[in-house]
């Protein structure tokens, strides 16, 4: 059950295409676990089609050679099968995560970053950084506020705050002000896909001089 | 398709989506999308691929097999439901409906889109959802 879910303007710039890679990836991998976001970002994409239908009635028309140009593409090729119904993945980390780190949890290159707590950057275009993090169970992540806004994605383990708990599949939007302390609860340690579009801002002399090193 | 590309790549890209849509026609769900949506999708894919800057990865696939034909209820009801959505916009105050074409021209970043946007999408929302629940019944 997953009761953390993307705010509204984060489903329309997903389906807007406007949000930087490492923001899309984390928005596409929340989606494939929550039914409920899908069907949120599916009626975002119908407002795109009202406003595409919209602009369609007073917008220019093609130039004159463009539909025999397109009939002459379309002879050229066929048509491609419906796809057959493929079964849900039970991976830890589901698609389109899985595709970038090129495998599930045991493909990843993890580097410790200290306190048992380790992390592994996935690349993306450079508006954002998109990193896995691995905590292991009852451990804290560094104290840390945010310049820019931050999403937690939860895929294995939970984690709790000041305020709430995370669980498999529940996104955490933190922005400029949120100032907290995730514990990684007992249990299973936890897995998560954490985007920012600035650096954190550690709290702690120490980890803040480590943050230009660690590349978060 | 504006978003800062010229006549001529606007032009093409429109040719490349006409095609895809050709190409695609038969993994089209109108349970879940009207056409102007699908099209829509395939526009805003073709515009992010020619702009090269940002990938935009797609979440896993949920695909009906031949076994799960569209429920015809199911379809009817969410092309009314995207026809009254289009008159729904057609209807929002004047800084709201802009607000939402710059959105989806792609001039407003994320941080730049309101909180609220004064879209009733809860109907269309909860058709969609009860779709994706036939569908995940028919493929457990």
């Amino acid at each position: 059950m997953i009761n953390h879910h993307l705010s509204d303007k984060l489903l329309m710039a997903y389906s807007a295409g406007t949000l930087p890679e490492a923001f899309n990836l984390a928005v596409a991998t929340h989606i494939a676990m929550c039914d409920e976001c899908r069907a949120r970002l599916a009626s975002f994409d119908a407002v795109g089609g009202a406003v595409l239908e919209q602009v369609a009635q007073d917008s220019s028309a093609m130039d004159d050679t463009a539909l025999s140009a397109t009939l002459s593409r379309i002879k050229a090729q066929s048509p491609s099968e419906r796809p057959s119904a493929k079964p849900i993945s039970s991976k830890v980390l589901p698609e389109p995560l899985c595709s970038y780190v090129g495998g599930d949890v045991d493909a990843v290159k993890w580097r410790s970053v200290g306190g048992g707590v380790r992390q592994a950057v996935i690349p993306t275009s450079d508006r954002a950084t998109a990193r896995l993090l691995y905590i292991p169970a009852g451990v804290a992540v560094p104290d840390h506020g945010h310049n820019g806004m931050e999403l937690t994605l939860v895929l294995q383990g939970a984690f709790a705050d000041e305020a709430d708990c995370f669980r498999r599949g529940d996104i955490e939007i933190a922005d400029e002000g949120t100032e907290h302390q995730p514990i990684a609860q007992a249990g299973l340690d936890c897995i998560c896909l954490a985007v920012t579009d600035a650096p954190l801002k550690f709290r702690g002399f120490l980890p803040r001089l480590a943050q230009p090193f660690l590349g978060i | 398709m504006k978003s800062g590309a010229d006549h001529a790549l606007a032009e093409e890209c429109a040719q490349d989506v006409m095609v895809t849509v050709w190409k695609k026609a038969a993994q089209f769900d109108p349970a879940r999308a009207s056409v102007a949506t699908w099209i829509f999708t395939i526009a805003r894919n073709r515009r992010i691929d020619m702009m090269r800057k940002d990938r935009r990865p797609e979440p896993e696939e949920l695909t009906w097999g031949p076994e799960a034909e569209p429920d015809q209820l199911d379809v009817m009801t969410l092309q009314q439901e995207s026809e009254l959505l289009i008159s729904a916009i057609a209807n929002l105050p004047e800084k709201q409906r802009v607000m939402i074409e710059r959105a989806y021209f792609g001039d407003l970043t994320h941080s730049e889109i309101a909180d609220e946007t004064g879209l009733p999408l809860g109907t269309i929302k909860s058709r969609i959802r009860l779709a994706l629940e036939r569908l995940r019944h028919s493929l457990s």
